[in-house]
């Protein structure tokens, strides 16, 4: 693909995979903007929108079926939130819905009150907190619809490549163990044996962790034969500044991702924190990745497209970061006293500008997808004739 | 291009090498099959040849083994990976990504190829190996012939001078074996690898061979020669080969069409005794009439999506051993597994000595029916022959000694301190049959029984299966392989995506049929001949 090719958006372009990293980009942002909202008409549209560039731009694999799960356990953590809150609740609030009987607490756990009254105020206070919880999630899961995970390993650093490639194995491998499963299943039955319950379960742990072994063992000899672990002449200096610099790296952006998202701590702590994290790693990367003598088959391009989804998720979470420290009052959710939401102007704006990625973005190409017609495939790795 | 110096190898904790004193050399651009029973060092032999042999494994190596002139002693595998391609047995195992497209590039990344490079590789090989509809295809999608084209071309990429394939064609039906050895032959014309091949299925292999390796075993030296010379005596052979030995053909012919050139005389011996041998192969059937041991009524089974068996209706008696054959992914397994009750068919109607299998737990189920699963080694549970013999008593309530009795009687001389692993293939379906007709079930199944097995075991299993027919039980068989089904079968159940397309005695069903028909009646067809013993009988009988 040519540079001008790449460069052009979205139904104009050519079907081809957007850089992984610009959807957890634009993932993250939508992300970061969440949390610093409890607004529930601005989370709304955060997962709206989501859901919007979600359906337009997901491709048709395996992976991409994921934004409906995390949904799903958004809703499941607003549940829990709610009922957490009617179970345990102080009853703060004027506008009591029910009254649960109360159960006596020893002294020692003063504070804590199991039922009595709750309040319209608390349970909505509740749901709000949770659904930031959700909205979150489905910035998470739109990212793991979007970009294949796979892809995504295939753009690390090189450096870090061992640990990508022992992710992508990990991987492979959990669909080969639920086989495994099976068919040991299956030879209890064949001896007359229970196949169903405790008993069944634990006789068969032992075959398929022996056969998952074996497995690691053949998959360890094929990579060494395919030249996995090649590595170039570098000093021992290098190596080892490059693995320093690479965890405190790693350490910065923990810290400042972490004093971000917190929203307590003033952002002066958290962005030079993350910038400062950043760098080293960066750098660390670099100094590590000389070792590596590795190459990239058609690595996804960053062009135009790339740059415009991540930009379209900066802009809401940069937008309410500062709007959160400008005007924080306009991003609360009102629960006391009891009014309708309101909609801020600006922050939902903000987060509209993140649909733009669903325009820009090229499609994906069509990838077949056929299920294996035989469950039980003929090929099966065969115990080694000499045992090493 | 690859030279053997006086190796020796000695695992750790082995008494005896399991190669000694190895002169060999392969120069550039032959394909050179290596044959040998079971546990003789083949696979050792071809480790060697990248280096997995002693790095990866083990062990102490003694002399010295050049490739493309770099010494393996001073070269781990990684470094040999632009040098020598090794396709593992299992195409599935060594396999590091989940799509077609990027696993051809893996190797190539790891060396460190330019982009450009990359790109244009990954393309010819798509070409050459006739993979480029399958480009955006998930690995655990593909056949059992694809996965095998694809783990070649993924070692392919990188250019290597020798390819190192142990037994690509043992888990292949007959068409997907095509595929894979018209790939490789056209690999050692158009590009000159050197490539080095085990194989069990000597018949499928041999005519593309420039020369043949036959490793004995216990430390004795290699044997080394053209196709025809090492045919000649070796233990050994494909059933066109024996049958240039009983007839006397010389030069020995090794591809069916050789001998097809040379069988007129003998196909005019033969014309008068074909139908009196027709009529004794059907007479020696030992079909019990009354109630068929199985019986299967317009079945329809599902896998999701897929349709499995659409519509299979089916029964057999005692005493009579079917063959079930079709390509990879046509119902084969399915059918096996419906009739021991792992699949509960959507419709119709399942009936082995007269129950459903699908409701049978325990003693109900194998009392009545046995299934052994294309790896023996699922069955098997205990760490030695012994305890296995006596656990499978005890799950079939049978008295104690039953399955070390039958387990006498079908491969004698297994100590019962052995580990199931140390056993030879042939040894290991031995014990899982064992186990399976310890609770002498009526009905006997078995999946792929010779995947893995030389000839000498395949013989054996033949004998075992027609005495297990005349004892009156029903065997049902699912196999690519042609050569078993014509000397066993007495009857051939051809099923193509989940339908039976051909149901009927052996000889009329493969006879004329260019995929299911074996050598013997490839060559001297239209006469109903199957296999090499039937046309010796007749002669001997004749004269």
């Amino acid at each position: 693909m040519t540079r001008r090719t790449a460069h052009a958006l979205g139904d104009r372009a050519l079907p081809r995979w957007t850089h992984p990293v610009a959807w957890w980009v634009w993932a993250l942002g939508l992300a970061t903007a969440a949390s610093r909202t409890t607004s529930p008409l601005v989370l709304a549209l955060v997962i709206a929108v989501a859901g919007w560039v979600v359906s337009r731009r997901k491709p048709d694999a395996p992976w991409s079926r994921s934004y409906a799960v995390f949904l799903r356990l958004g809703v499941v953590v607003i549940a829990i939130r709610v009922g957490f809150t009617v179970v345990l609740g102080t009853g703060v609030g004027e506008h009591v819905l029910v009254t649960l009987p109360e159960v006596p607490l020893p002294d020692w756990m003063a504070g804590v009150s199991l039922g009595g009254p709750v309040t319209a105020e608390e349970v909505l206070l509740a749901a709000y907190q949770g659904l930031v919880l959700a909205t979150m999630l489905a910035c998470i899961g739109a990212a793991n619809s979007l970009a294949s995970p796979a892809r995504l390993l295939a753009s690390v650093p090189a450096a870090l490549y061992e640990v990508g490639v022992a992710v992508v194995v990990a991987m492979t491998f959990a669909p080969q163990l639920v086989g495994d499963v099976d068919r040991v299943r299956t030879a209890r039955r064949l001896r007359g044996r229970p196949d169903r319950g405790a008993r069944a379960f634990l006789g068969s742990v032992m075959p398929v962790l022996e056969g998952a072994l074996e497995r690691a063992v053949d998959l360890a000899a094929a990579m060494d034969s395919r030249g996995y672990g090649r590595t170039g002449p570098v000093s021992r200096g290098v190596r080892r500044a490059g693995s320093g610099l690479l965890l405190l790296g790693v350490v910065g952006v923990c810290l400042g991702v972490y004093a971000l998202l917190d929203g307590g701590t003033p952002g002066a702590v958290g962005l030079p924190l993350l910038a400062l994290g950043a760098v080293a790693g960066v750098a660390g990367l670099r100094l590590a990745g000389r070792r590596a003598v590795r190459t990239r088959y058609r690595p996804d391009p960053w062009a135009l497209p790339e740059w415009l989804v991540a930009l379209s998720g900066v802009v809401p979470a940069v937008t309410l970061v500062v709007v959160s420290v400008l005007d924080p009052a306009s991003l609360v959710g009102a629960t006391a006293p009891l009014a309708w939401p309101g909609l801020p102007v600006v922050p939902a704006a903000a987060v509209a500008v993140a649909a733009l990625a669903g325009v820009v973005a090229p499609r994906p190409p069509g990838i077949t997808v056929v299920r294996a017609a035989d469950p039980h495939p003929a090929s099966r790795p065969e115990p080694q004739e000499v045992a090493a | 291009m690859i030279r053997f110096e006086d190796v020796s190898v000695t695992y750790d904790g082995a008494t005896s090498p399991v190669l000694a004193h190895v002169d060999l050399h392969v120069p550039e651009g032959e394909l050179v099959l290596v044959v040998g029973r079971t546990g003789t060092g083949k696979s050792t032999l071809l480790r060697c040849v990248n280096g997995l042999v002693p790095h990866f494994t083990g062990g102490t190596l003694s002399g010295r083994v050049l490739v493309a002139g770099r010494d393996t002693r001073l070269h781990p595998p990684r470094e040999l990976a632009d040098v020598v391609g090794v396709v593992p047995q299992d195409p599935l195992s060594g396999f590091v990504t989940d799509m077609v497209e990027d696993e051809l590039a893996y190797g190539m990344e790891s060396i460190g190829l330019a982009p450009d490079v990359m790109r244009r590789r990954v393309e010819e090989t798509l070409d050459l190996l006739g993979l480029a509809d399958l480009r955006h295809r998930p690995l655990l999608s593909l056949s059992g012939g694809q996965r095998q084209r694809v783990a070649i071309g993924a070692v392919l990429t990188t250019h290597p001078q020798v390819l190192v394939l142990d037994e690509p064609t043992s888990a292949l039906d007959p068409g997907a074996a095509e595929e894979v050895l018209a790939a490789l032959q056209r690999l050692v014309h158009d590009l000159g690898v050197t490539v080095l091949l085990a194989e069990h299925r000597l018949e499928r292999v041999v005519q593309y061979a420039d020369r043949v390796v036959v490793v004995p075993g216990d430390g004795e030296p290699l044997v080394v020669g053209s196709p025809a010379d090492v045919m000649v005596s070796a233990p050994v052979a494909p059933p066109v080969v024996e049958l240039g030995r009983l007839a006397g053909w010389s030069p020995l012919p090794l591809t069916v069409r050789d001998a097809r050139r040379a069988a007129g005389p003998l196909r005019e011996r033969l014309a008068p005794l074909a139908d009196e041998a027709a009529r004794r192969t059907r007479s020696t059937l030992h079909v019990v009439a009354g109630e068929p041991a199985l019986a299967l009524g317009d079945v329809v089974v599902r896998h999701g999506p897929v349709v499995a068996l659409r519509g299979v209706t089916l029964a057999a008696d005692r005493g009579e051993i079917v063959a079930v054959m079709g390509r990879n992914g046509a119902g084969k397994s399915t059918l096996l597994n419906t009739l021991v009750g792992l699949h509960t068919p959507q419709s119709g109607s399942v009936a082995v000595v007269g129950a459903a299998p699908a409701g049978l737990r325990g003693r109900d189920l194998v009392r009545r029916v046995g299934l052994v699963p294309q790896e023996p080694t699922d069955l098997l549970v205990a760490d030695r022959v012994g305890e296995e013999c006596a656990s499978s008593d005890r799950d079939c309530g049978a008295a104690a000694g039953t399955t070390r009795a039958v387990l006498d009687r079908l491969a004698p001389g297994i100590q019962d301190a052995t580990h199931p692993r140390d056993l030879s293939e042939g040894q290991r379906l031995a014990l899982a049959l064992s186990v399976v007709l310890a609770a002498e079930p009526p009905v006997l199944l078995l999946d792929e029984p010779t995947r893995g097995l030389d000839y000498a075991a395949k013989q054996r299993l033949v004998a075992t299966l027609r005495e297990l027919s005349a004892a009156g039980h029903c065997v049902l068989l699912a196999t690519h392989d042609v050569e078993l089904a014509a000397e066993v079968a007495t009857r051939v159940v051809v099923l193509a995506d989940g339908e039976v397309v051909a149901d009927g005695p052996a000889t009329d069903v493969v006879v004329g049929s260019p995929m299911f028909a074996p050598q013997v009646s490839k060559v001297l067809s239209p006469q109903p001949w199957l296999t090499v013993s039937e046309v010796a009988a007749a002669l001997v009988a004749a004269s």
